[in-house]
């Protein structure tokens, strides 16, 4: 890279962990972050009041970090990921340890900046909630890209039903299920994953072949879960995307 | 074009003055690097005072004699706590925001230690204004070249404090350094003991240990003239030299470590 300080101005990071300095107050964090990156006076401080207000902090502009809750802590991070206007922003599992309503406020506010300056937005995630929300998804399966395409078309490339179904003891109806009807079944969550054509015709063969040992069922169309199982084969949740 | 004040002097200075809003906010670590070596110096300059008579320090009470020393030790602790910092600003993520920010490693580097060198000078200061308490009269030349000395000998152990705490990944780590490496460096710097009476390989430790000019050319300053200073110190342009000459290539080398890439702290 030429001019690798130019590349870095036109990029935003929002890291796992909040990057702030707890015993700074918010502003003093904001107006830190403005000192890197070029900005500077009543120009700065204008925009660490936009930006606070964006995020619905500018309330708690003089508290020390240190006083504020983890949800508060991602917003105060995000808008300063932001303060310089970058062209792209990197956020690194942004919605890991916030509470729902905390998740669907930073969805907003990437929603809003995405709207308003153009900003394109690259996320990593493990949550597939987060995926769908994805113009284009990446799944890397143990280094490796095993899918690269928008949630809609890696949906559809699955095909068939998908059949959930709630039992007791998951793994050793899986395994009946599979001796039985020679089909392939995953456990998630606990849960039986079945995916096969016309999967409403399915639902009555398993009630009568194992009575009293489904608890619940229901039919649907492959989610981004099923593709994630299909691409890399994983059974049980253990990668990530 | 980005003008050098944006891209050199102002984040240079944003993160000089973190470290000191922090400190001043942190009101144990001000006392803790000022309080320990100024109990070090009561305790042990009125304890040693009619027990033991080194070889060099004739005429010269022991509590004169450990004056240099104990402004040393302050400027040291100060200079460690401030750098374990690092540590704690990789842990908690801070430092990898700085990491991707627009700015040269170097000014990331300078900002740090500059903030810890002010840091240590200023504990320092305060411990040279007990300089009239020791009956010692410094004239406003002696004063601004000790002042000038101070700074070097702090901005060169906060940068090793820097260099080793960079790579550290506890601050456990950090303290078992401290006391295997810093502390046995202040010991043989003629702050404690002089090196007339050590034994020759000490002495030959003594006369390797950079820290010794640092300690000499403070002695040399406060003490000029007097019996105090001992014959066997090293001369104060010989001792400036080294101490500059430390502090230079202590931050060449700090500049060069953390201009390498990181594996980790960064996903």
């Amino acid at each position: 890279m030429r001019e690798p300080h130019a590349v870095r101005r036109q990029i935003g990071v929002v890291f796992q962990a909040p990057s702030l300095d707890v015993k700074l107050t918010v502003r003093e964090n904001m107006r830190h972050q403005g000192h890197l990156y070029g900005l500077s006076g009543a120009a700065l401080e204008q925009r660490i009041d936009e930006m606070l207000g964006r995020v619905a902090m500018r309330d708690r502009a003089d508290a020390r970090v240190e006083t504020l809750s983890g949800g508060m802590r991602r917003r105060v991070d995000l808008g300063k990921g932001l303060l310089h206007r970058p062209a792209l922003v990197l956020l690194d599992e942004p919605t890991t340890g916030l509470d729902p309503g905390a998740r669907l406020d930073l969805w907003e506010y990437v929603r809003e900046a995405r709207a308003r300056d153009g900003l394109s937005v690259l996320i990593t995630t493990h949550l597939m909630e987060d995926a769908e929300r994805c113009d284009r998804l990446l799944i890397i399966d143990r280094g490796r890209i095993v899918a690269l395409d928008t949630p809609d078309v890696l949906r559809d490339s699955v095909g068939g039903d998908v059949i959930v179904a709630r039992t007791r003891a998951p793994l050793e109806l899986a395994a009946k299920v599979r001796e039985r009807f020679s089909q392939e079944v995953s456990v998630v969550d606990g849960m039986l994953r079945i995916r096969r054509p016309r999967g409403h015709e399915f639902v009555p063969m398993l009630f009568d072949a194992f009575p009293g040992q489904i608890e619940a069922v229901s039919v649907g169309k492959p989610t981004l879960e099923d593709v994630f199982i299909q691409r890399t084969g994983h059974r049980l949740w253990d990668g990530e995307s | 074009m980005m003008r050098p004040m944006d891209t050199l002097i102002r984040p240079t200075l944003t993160l000089w003055q973190r470290e000191i809003v922090r400190f001043y906010r942190q009101r144990s670590r001000i006392i803790g690097a000022l309080a320990t070596p100024v109990l070090f110096w009561l305790l042990l300059g009125s304890g040693f005072a009619e027990s033991f008579r080194p070889a060099g320090t004739e005429g010269v009470g022991y509590a004169e004699y450990f004056y240099p020393g104990t402004i040393v030790l302050v400027v040291l602790f100060t200079a460690i706590f401030s750098t374990i910092s690092v540590i704690e600003d990789r842990r908690e993520g801070f430092l990898q925001a700085v990491l991707v920010a627009p700015v040269a490693r170097s000014t990331v580097v300078l900002g740090k230690i500059l903030g810890g060198t002010t840091l240590a000078l200023g504990q320092a200061l305060l411990l040279l204004a007990a300089a009239p308490l020791l009956g010692l009269r410094l004239g406003l030349l002696d004063l601004a070249l000790a002042v000038a000395i101070l700074f070097v000998v702090a901005f060169a152990l906060t940068t090793l404090g820097f260099l080793i705490a960079w790579r550290m990944e506890s601050t456990q780590g950090f303290h078992a350094i401290m006391n295997l490496v810093l502390i046995p460096m202040w010991l043989l710097s003629g702050a404690f003991f002089p090196a007339a009476g050590a034994a020759p390989w000490l002495r030959g430790l003594m006369l390797l240990n950079p820290l010794t000019y640092g300690v000499a050319a403070l002695r040399r300053c406060l003490y000029a003239g007097t019996a105090t200073v001992g014959a066997d110190v090293p001369a104060l342009a010989l001792s400036l030299l080294v101490t500059c000459a430390f502090a230079v290539l202590t931050f060449l080398a700090a500049r060069a470590l953390a201009s390498r890439p990181l594996d980790v702290g960064l996903a």
